[in-house]
């Protein structure tokens, strides 16, 4: 039943290891592709960006200079899910579409930050060099590329969405959160269109580090997630993903086709004692999953590979039957970022009516034959940061231009 | 129409708790007096060596300790004491279980200098031979002394604790929208209550970012004040001298709740957040669009949202940074929205007093006007010697002011093109 209160899902832009767009990921994940590389940040296994032509979303090699990768990858795939839409350049529907920007930290300048430590390590400099070699190496405009909400703010610029931004700090817990507030403000009528998304580099040695002073990083040998023992770790995985979200009665009337009904979203927050996961996503799935119908229904989780959050999450998606495809063994963690492109994978497995295939050498993953019309978008961060969505097949929505 | 509804028949949010800290001191009480008397939190920076620095001031809440120092630290502290002198000052739940969503504006954290040197320490300790940089102190970093870091560096974990503290419902969002953050938070706070979702939300902007890459970074765009001496001085919005704003540091806190919920428990009403307006600029980075149009279309949409019109507003709150263009920009947004009666309708800057605290700034700023309205009294714009012809604006220089007010507008404009006004009102009779 459709109603015009609905929230489609009506643009997709995503870019990851895999490759870039809707129609490479599902021929990679239905390959087994995995991009990984234990080479290039030993022992630190991390899945690199796909190569990307920034040109084609943002022309001006001078925006492109104001940004660090981050905001690049994402500025790209904002771009992508906009021209997904059929909206990219209509500048009465992009000034009153609504923005919520899932970001991460700024980058760092990692020659200048080695170049300082090694001065401090010999006591070579005191807080006055250190002054000094900052006023002087940092460069201006790194700052800019540093601020989580500059992000949004070149999206503004490249891209003309001026209706309203905000952007969410808060790793696994901010991607469901923009996702659940864009939702929530599209059901209650505070909003037609929204933008929403993040994007995430991986080949950051100061992402490393944070994720190091936790033992989170996977080491030396690439296994899927529900293959890490509990020794395990999550894979920084580089990644951009935005959708287009809409009311069904704004698409309808600008005959825009949709991929998906992104039906409910939902998040909470424990202290992750003992059982609290398990309670949590049990609990959440009670809130939004009360009538799936189980020979057509499936999971895309977000399981990261870090203990003991992804043993806690498979034990409860064990026992709810349904296949489960956990994004992490193919195209790794991107923490804010990845709660949106699961929601993308989701959406196109929905529009092709299968879901694709388990990833290999993880034997939890069950083959599912038949057809694909409900899926359940699992988080569950590798510290915090619990959420489940429900998104459904749109029948008769499977003519999607984009 | 019900008087609980507004005049767009959604529920009408009210402000039944505040707090703050900024550098003038504690609470609300004491930082009201100080403002009204036009004092300074501005000084010279004591918190870490400011050698070599163009500027050297800034209005840092200093007079209360963390260990370890760090951003994340002083944020979570700052936004701790706002927020549980809101949820006292409301009367609301029970302690350590407030009934409704966080929204904390917050500034970005990242490692810091005296982390990293730690690190770097530890790492020439393990292996003398080596230059140390990422690649040596990536091994130390599962050591113990290093542990705690990964939650304290978190983007997440200030709002985890605040949320552990204060026993809010759900996830916490955590925001930033650089300079309009605090303002953000609001927004999102009154939105979920106009959804329906819950009857009470608690808005907090924090800002404890004062360490020296940070001022170095600001700096280094030409934002700040170079004025190191008298400090006092430093911050001069609307002057015709300005040259900066001063990094500061605080927090607001603001309880919104439904006038129906409010009301049926018997609080006291501190007035009504009567409209907000947003819209972002597609122009620069750090400029504001050169015809205003954002920030005029932001004002616009705070007073449309309210139901009123220009004529309505008594009294402009202003971002009013001191920075030479946001002042000129933030005239030029003014003028176009009030007309001719620009020149007399009182707009003064809080931040010539405190300085700017960056993300705590919009909640900061909606309390004191909140205080304004409360006292029909306004605080002054000091260190207003030289005024700028170019900005003909009644800034209620250097002293307070008794003014008869109804509708105050309070505005925040931020770098990556963010702007947020909020309309701020009394209790309907």
């Amino acid at each position: 039943m459709t109603s015009s209160r609905d929230i489609w899902i009506t643009g997709i832009g995503i870019v990851s290891s895999l490759g870039e767009g809707p129609e490479a990921h599902l021929a990679a994940l239905d390959a087994g592709t995995v991009n990984v590389d234990t080479a290039a940040f030993a022992p630190y296994v991390i899945h690199p960006l796909a190569p990307v032509d920034f040109d084609k979303q943002i022309p001006k090699k001078g925006d492109q200079r104001q940004m660090e990768a981050w905001q690049r990858l994402g500025v790209h795939a904002a771009g992508l899910a906009l021209d997904s839409a059929g909206v990219k350049g209509q500048a009465d529907i992009l000034s009153r579409m609504d923005m919520i920007v899932a970001a991460t930290g700024g980058e760092r300048d990692i020659a200048v930050d080695d170049s300082i430590m090694a001065d401090l390590a010999t006591g070579a400099a005191d807080d006055k060099t250190l002054n000094e070699r900052l006023m002087t190496d940092l460069r201006p405009t790194l700052f800019l590329a540093q601020l989580p909400n500059l992000l949004a703010g070149n999206i503004s610029i490249v891209h003309g969405v001026t209706g309203s931004s905000r952007t969410f700090m808060g790793e696994e817990a901010a991607g469901v959160d923009a996702v659940r507030l864009a939702h929530a403000k599209i059901a209650a009528g505070q909003s037609e269109i929204a933008l929403v998304g993040g994007s995430y580099n991986a080949a950051r040695k100061d992402m490393l580090m944070l994720y190091e002073f936790g033992s989170f990083n996977l080491k030396d040998r690439f296994a899927p997630v529900w293959e890490r023992g509990p020794e395990g770790g999550l894979a920084l995985g580089s990644m951009g993903a935005f959708l287009v979200l809409e009311s069904a009665a704004h698409a309808t009337a600008r005959g825009a086709t949709p991929f998906a009904k992104l039906a409910n979203v939902a998040s909470d927050r424990n202290r992750r004692k003992a059982g609290d996961i398990e309670s949590t996503l049990r609990a959440l799935w009670q809130r939004i999953a009360p009538n799936l119908r189980p020979d057509h229904a499936a999971i895309v989780s977000g399981a990261t590979g870090a203990e003991p959050a992804t043993a806690a999450e498979h034990a409860v998606l064990r026992d709810t039957g349904l296949p489960v495809r956990a994004t992490g063994s193919r195209v790794g963690h991107g923490f804010e970022t990845q709660f949106p492109l699961n929601i993308a994978l989701a959406a196109l497995a929905l529009r092709s009516g299968k879901l694709f295939a388990p990833a290999n050498g993880s034997p939890g993953e069950a083959a599912m034959p038949g057809p694909l019309t409900q899926a359940l978008v699992t988080s569950v961060g590798h510290w915090r940061g619990e959420g489940l969505a429900l998104v459904e097949r749109i029948e008769g929505g499977a003519a999607h231009a984009g | 129409m019900p008087a609980d509804l507004d005049h767009a028949g959604r529920p009408l949010i009210v402000v039944t708790g505040m707090g703050m800290v900024t550098s003038l001191g504690i609470g609300q009480q004491d930082n009201w007096r100080k403002l009204t008397a036009g004092e300074s939190g501005i000084r010279p920076i004591t918190r870490f060596a400011t050698d070599g620095l163009r500027t050297r001031i800034a209005g840092a809440v200093d007079f209360i300790a963390v260990e370890p120092l760090c951003a994340p630290e002083l944020t979570e502290r700052f936004a701790t004491l706002a927020g549980e002198e809101a949820v006292a000052q409301a009367g609301i739940g029970a302690k350590g279980d407030f009934p409704g969503p966080l929204f904390l504006a917050m500034p970005p954290v990242e490692l810091e200098w005296p982390q990293r040197r730690e690190l770097a320490l530890a790492a020439h300790k393990a292996s003398p031979d080596e230059r140390i940089g990422y690649d040596a102190a990536l091994r130390q970093c599962s050591t113990a002394p290093f542990r705690g870091y990964h939650e304290r560096f978190q983007f997440f974990a200030v709002a985890d604790h605040l949320a552990d503290r204060l026993g809010t419902k759900g996830s916490p969002i955590s925001l930033t929208t650089a300079c309009a953050s605090g303002a953000t938070a609001i927004q999102l706070g009154v939105e979920a209550i106009r959804r329906g979702e819950t009857e009470a939300a608690l808005c907090i902007g924090a800002d404890g970012s004062i360490y020296a890459e940070s001022l170095i970074r600001f700096s280094l765009l030409s934002a700040l004040s170079t004025q190191n001496d008298p400090a006092s001085e430093a911050a001069k919005p609307f002057s015709k001298n300005r040259d900066g704003f001063v990094m500061a540091e605080g927090a607001g806190a603001l309880v919104l709740e439904s006038y129906a919920h409010a009301k049926a428990r018997g609080a006291r009403i501190l007035g009504v957040l009567s409209g907000s307006g947003e819209m972002a600029d597609s122009f620069h980075r750090t400029r504001s669009s050169p015809d205003g149009k954002p920030i005029i279309g932001c004002i616009r949409q705070a007073i449309a949202d309210a139901g009123l019109t220009p004529d309505d507003i008594d009294y402009v709150n202003a971002h009013g940074t001191g920075t030479p263009e946001n002042d000129k920009m933030e005239y030029v947004g003014a003028a176009a929205v009030f007309g001719e009666r620009v020149q007399s309708l009182p707009t003064s800057s809080t931040k010539s007093m405190i300085g700017h605290t960056l993300s705590a700034a919009g909640a900061i700023e909606a309390v004191v006007t909140l205080m304004t309205l409360a006292n029909q009294r306004i605080a002054p714009t000091i260190n207003y010697q030289v005024p700028d012809p170019a900005i003909p604006l009644d800034v209620v220089p250097n002293v307070a002011r008794d003014v008869k007010m109804r509708h105050a507008i309070s505005n925040s404009f931020g770098f990556g093109g963010q702007n947020v006004s909020l309309v701020l009102s009394p209790e309907p009779a």
